[in-house]
């Protein structure tokens, strides 16, 4: 491992955003993905729970949401991959008055599609989503959902009231998913203005009505572009696929040592390829202290484990729900992250795995992207925005 | 009145590096000197209170010895000698 007080990935370079108890982490790699450097901590001492790079329209922009502990959260982004950090000057995601609500955390932050470059949204705690419509300088909160009947019986989960996945269609700009935990999946048709829960056949064992319209805790749900109607969901137990937009859910947990866990993961090139980390319930740690991520290939019919270059004793290992991702590459890179602060790698669609980065502070978030390789292509042209006030470093 | 705010070392980069800040003005009670402490430095207001006017829950606001949460809140009143003291709470141990 090469280590550096900077990165500067070239177009077709590996990023690799790594987002922990006590900072932000930036790795990069040329296209082999056997050499890493590091750059990092950024944000010293705050918590990084959500990441996101957009490469829309010639950005090259890292977007974090680091959260202190006293001083609340900001969203900040990087345009030169860590060397400058932006520091608005007033809290830019904030709850009206009338709400009543204050922000906890950002939980996902995820660029809009490629033909409005400058949409973003973000989902937070207390289980909100907004939205941005200028790149980010400004964030209004998404009525339509806040206003939503269901949302004063929404439960906290063990890591708070969160809204934390934004699936967006990748043609219909009007659609698209959240989950939240513990409320369910829902679903707008109409650019966010309404909003469903698509909950059906999602078990919520916790509460005495199993299959409740709504309440269920997700930890997290993958869509593939290419098949955006089919979703695949990791419950708080269970683990679940839709093939007809969330309107109704089956269980796929076949072969699979715990339906327990958090992350689930769509292998970029495969629409039938998904991959997880099973945890034991109880534990919250991997099953036996074996380390093992469990790739469907077949859309969830059968579930195989993968291992080979994975501690396969005593690896008393949990990984959180944005602690696993996957490039763009082909074959694939996968990386996830743990509680105890490990990095691992695979290049080769998770076939073998390395360690690639040891002893950080407990991994909260891992994000990727391919430098100048997005999914995105349909790219339109607009006048970048100036940073605001910007700082060296961290 | 007068009031000398003292700015805990992380916020620092938002009053111009100063540690004390004087505000002089017709402030009586924390809230209004807080008030005038966001004219002369706007990035402080959302990094010491919540978007719903509240003091953040880990930050701790002394007027001289006291804590305000004991004193009346933001409407504890200030004298014209008293420093107040913007501290970080002891709030470690977890993770």
């Amino acid at each position: 491992m090469e280590t550096s007080g900077k990165i500067s990935p070239k177009p077709g370079d590996v990023l690799l955003m790594v987002g922990t108890m006590k900072g932000l982490f930036l790795l990069s790699s040329i296209s082999t993905r056997t050499r890493w450097k590091v750059s990092g901590p950024h944000f010293t001492g705050q918590v990084v729970y959500a990441l996101a790079y957009d490469g829309r329209a010639g950005k090259q922009r890292i977007w974090a949401a680091p959260q202190s502990w006293f001083y609340g959260t900001v969203l900040s982004h990087s345009d030169d991959f860590g060397v400058n950090w932006s520091v608005p000057e007033t809290a830019n995601i904030k709850f009206p008055e009338d709400t009543v609500l204050s922000l906890k955390q950002i939980w996902q932050i995820e660029p809009g599609l490629d033909e409005e470059p400058d949409v973003l949204y973000c989902g937070v705690e207390p289980a909100s989503l907004f939205k941005s419509t200028d790149a980010g300088e400004t964030w209004s909160l998404v009525r339509g959902l806040h206003d939503h009947p269901h949302r004063p019986r929404w439960e906290p989960g063990g890591g708070g009231l969160c809204l934390h996945t934004i699936l967006l269609h990748p043609t219909d700009r009007n659609k698209m998913y959240v989950a939240i935990s513990t409320g369910g999946v829902y679903r707008t048709d109409d650019g966010g203005s309404t909003w469903r829960a698509v909950n059906k056949g999602v078990i919520a064992d916790f509460l005495p009505d199993k299959y409740p319209e709504f309440g269920q805790c997700v930890h997290k749900v993958a869509m593939h572009p290419s098949q955006p109607d089919r979703l695949f969901l990791q419950n708080h137990g269970g683990l679940f696929r839709s093939f007809n937009g969330g309107e109704s859910w089956e269980d796929m947990a076949n072969g699979v040592p715990s339906d327990f866990g958090f992350p689930i993961v769509a292998h970029p090139n495969d629409p039938d390829t998904f991959y997880i980390v099973p945890l034991d319930s109880e534990m919250r740690c991997v099953p036996e202290a074996k380390l093992r991520v469990y790739r469907t290939q077949d859309a969830g019919k059968t579930w195989k484990p993968l291992m080979r270059g994975l501690p396969q004793k005593e690896a008393y290992e949990t990984i959180l729900r944005d602690g696993m991702t996957a490039d763009q590459l082909d074959p694939a890179g996968i990386y996830f992250g743990t509680r105890s602060g490990k990095i691992y790698g695979s290049a080769n669609n998770g076939n073998s795995w390395k360690l690639i980065l040891d002893d950080l502070p407990p991994v909260t978030c891992v994000k990727t992207a391919v430098i100048g390789g997005e999914i995105h292509t349909k790219r339109t042209t607009r006048k970048k925005k100036p940073l605001r006030t910007t700082r060296k470093g961290k | 009145m007068q009031a000398t705010f003292i700015i805990p070392g992380p916020l620092r980069e938002f009053a111009d590096g100063q540690s004390d800040v004087v505000i002089s003005a017709t402030a009586t009670t924390v809230g209004q000197a807080l008030s005038l402490l966001w004219e002369q430095y706007p990035a402080l207001k959302d990094r010491i209170m919540t978007e719903q006017g509240k003091v953040r829950q880990h930050i701790n606001i002394f007027v001289g010895e006291e804590n305000i949460k004991y004193t009346g809140g933001l409407q504890t009143m200030i004298n014209d000698v008293n420093e107040v003291y913007i501290i970080p709470a002891v709030s470690g141990g977890v993770d």
